[in-house]
């Protein structure tokens, strides 16, 4: 993987905990690498609002159509900041937004499923987000500092909507009998995607994102520590998590089913359930207000 | 493309310094101040925001310490060994006042 002594002492920089900013030398390898992660980070932040953007108008109380349309101009921002790192890298981001409709990038596999209750919505804030904030605290501690720096923010900014999707199942459990049921429901369309999040249980000493420290975590340790904080809480709700397989074992690591990789592989490779609805509405909102920035930029010309 | 690449520095309280805080793009001072509103004052974090162009940005980044300058800081000062053979020319180590020296 190492063909130079620059990149040798680059290696160990990083390995030993050194941090890079944008301005510094680094080796192609690690600029790609760079680029392609951080790319499908803001693709996902930038699609995660679809299946929540179908919710507003349905949103049960005015606060709840506030807090979730906050939440979606959170992940609207984060989308925002993170593709200033991958211009700053080199790609700019109409490139990126046109990879992204054109296919030839990826977004996260939790991004290409339907919803279809406002159970759906208290999930995903709650659970979806949860399982993100596992990545992204653990990149906090990434090699690229302008990475770093960014993640901080986005961090603070996720907790909230975590607490926001909590308290949406929540009302939800504690309401009418249909209520309950339509978490429980959702929850059982969700767990598998949920279990996939992370991604295969590739060995840390493997995975070349690990090797370049963009990632800090195994995506084994990551799912382990999701189920560390979120089984309890979700038991303890009456809920009924569907595998039967899953349980602490004396070691204190989770068993459970086996995800199907190959599924996985599928789905974030735009053959989801969802994904060409998702991608095609991407394309229909660039396009209908591609005349604004037009506008905008006539103006300031 | 006209886009400009600001740099943003926020003050969290009065009297704190400014931190870097991220950047964005804006194709003038009135867009990046709209932009800067939406993508750094959501939650009133801040109570001020300095919006710099990039290219205003002058980095001085080769910084070396080409001479040992450790006489100018406190790291450059090891009294510990020299104190405790001044304590115990002067008879007073065992006293224990005068507290201890780095």
């Amino acid at each position: 993987m190492v063909d130079d002594a620059r990149t040798q002492e680059f290696v160990e920089y990083v390995q030993s905990g050194g941090q890079v900013e944008s301005t510094d030398w680094m080796p192609d390898e690690y600029r790609r690498r760079l680029i392609k992660f951080i790319e499908m980070h803001a693709n996902s932040e930038l699609m995660g609002v679809l299946p929540e953007r179908d919710w507003i108008l349905r949103a049960p109380t005015l606060q709840r159509k506030l807090a979730l349309t906050a939440k979606i101009q959170d992940e609207v921002g984060h989308a925002q900041l993170i593709y200033r790192i991958v211009e700053d890298l080199g790609k700019p981001r109409e490139a990126c937004l046109d990879d992204l409709i054109a296919g030839t990038s990826k977004f996260h596999n939790v991004f290409h499923y339907p919803t279809r209750s406002w159970g759906d919505v208290g999930v995903i804030a709650w659970l979806v987000d949860a399982a993100a904030i596992v990545s992204q605290k653990a990149l906090l501690k990434t090699s690229y500092a302008p990475y770093a720096r960014i993640m901080k923010r986005v961090c603070w900014e996720e907790s909230f909507h975590i607490l926001h999707g909590r308290d949406v199942v929540l009302a939800m459990v504690n309401g009418a009998e249909g209520q309950r049921a339509l978490v429980q429901e959702a929850l059982d369309r969700w767990w598998e995607p949920l279990m996939m999040f992370h991604g295969t249980p590739i060995p840390a000493a493997d995975d070349p994102l690990y090797y370049w420290r963009i990632k800090s975590q195994a995506n084994e340790d990551a799912r382990q520590e999701f189920l560390d904080g979120y089984v309890d809480q979700i038991l303890e709700l009456g809920l009924t998590i569907p595998d039967p397989k899953l349980r602490r074992t004396a070691a204190g690591t989770w068993d459970y089913t086996e995800p199907d990789w190959e599924k996985l592989m599928a789905v974030v490779s735009g053959h989801g359930p969802a994904s060409a609805e998702r991608i095609a509405f991407r394309a229909l909102s660039r396009a209908e207000v591609e005349w604004v920035s037009r506008v905008v930029l006539a103006e300031a010309a | 493309m006209p886009d400009l690449v600001f740099e943003v520095f926020r003050q969290e309280r009065k009297g704190k310094p400014f931190e870097h805080a991220g950047s964005f793009r804006a194709p003038d001072e009135r867009a990046a101040e709209i932009y800067a509103r939406e993508f750094y004052d959501r939650r009133h974090e801040s109570v001020r925001l300095w919006l710099v162009p990039r290219s205003a940005i002058h980095p001085l980044e080769d910084l070396p310490d080409e001479f040992d300058t450790s006489y100018r800081r406190v790291d450059g000062y090891s009294l510990k060994s020299r104190l405790r053979e001044a304590r115990e020319r002067a008879g007073t180590l065992d006293s224990g006042s005068g507290g201890e020296a780095a």
